[in-house]
């Protein structure tokens, strides 16, 4: 399993994404080291398809797939919380569908 | 560079989402004046804004008001437009006016770096509390409400107990 995390570090969320991240794997049992993946000028945001920091694929698949077709920007992404509140991070929830 | 505390409010005379022009003078009467940073695209600010709302609409009668500016630079952040920010703003029904300052000259007046970010000052217009509205972006997990208490203090006519905090949010997008 490959799991990567890409981050711009304009956007303070990509630690407590890690961390929330980190905890659903551990909570799965499954051992698998998170890729880091800083996205830092505009050019590298249109390669790599980065939708907002933090963007979170799993064996390439962002877990969140209407975020994901957002255009590339360096910019702070909007997940949205199981009760419909905005954050700057998935829920626990999301991670975990994305797990199964 | 930021503006310290006990400094005068640098004057603006922007345009509002409701069509009219908010200068500082034009709130003048309040006893307490919060100027906020903000914008429309940062999940920080749409994770806050409610509080925003839920302040202004607690301290309304007792003159306080809340003023939000949106400094961002739209031609990179297509969602922080002018038509966007008056879109957003009448989904929400803000009670509070939410301004447009599209050469930027405000933010470098004030100097913030996040979005959202408060600027409190007393009826004299000086800087007496800056930072973050209180210290979760999860409503459910605040435990120090720093922009209710400073405003608390000041029409008290006390000190805020808490001058500084840092604000958390997206990085203001000033143009290069």
């Amino acid at each position: 399993m490959d799991i990567e995390l890409l981050y711009w570090d304009g956007c303070p969320s990509h630690p407590e994404a890690r961390e929330l991240l980190e905890e659903v794997l551990a909570s799965r049992g499954i051992d698998v080291a998170i890729r880091m993946t800083h996205v830092a000028t505009d050019a590298e945001a249109e390669r790599r398809k980065f939708p907002g920091s933090p963007t979170i694929r799993i064996d390439g698949r962002d877990i969140e797939p209407r975020g994901a077709a957002a255009p590339p920007s360096l910019t702070c992404r909007v997940y949205y919380l199981p009760d419909g509140r905005p954050s700057p991070i998935p829920s626990r929830e999301e991670l975990e569908a994305a797990l199964t | 560079m930021t503006l310290a505390l006990a400094t005068d409010a640098p004057p603006f005379d922007l345009p509002g989402v409701d069509g009219s022009n908010h200068a500082l003078d034009d709130y003048a009467e309040g006893p307490v004046l919060a100027v906020v940073w903000s914008c429309n695209h940062c999940p920080y600010v749409l994770a806050w804004e409610g509080r925003m709302s839920a302040i202004q609409r607690d301290y309304a009668d007792r003159g306080f008001r809340l003023v939000a500016i949106n400094s961002n630079d739209a031609e990179r952040y297509p969602a922080d437009s002018f038509e966007a920010m008056k879109q957003h703003a009448a989904e929400q029904d803000f009670p509070f006016d939410y301004l447009y300052d599209v050469d930027q000259s405000v933010a470098r007046a004030y100097g913030p770096k996040r979005t959202p970010e408060v600027f409190l000052f007393d009826s004299d217009r000086r800087l007496v509390y800056h930072g973050a509205i209180d210290d979760s972006r999860d409503e459910s997990a605040v435990s120090e409400h720093y922009l209710r208490d400073a405003i608390e203090a000041t029409l008290a006519g006390r000190d805020p107990a808490t001058h500084e905090t840092p604000p958390v949010g997206c990085t203001v997008k000033y143009r290069e």
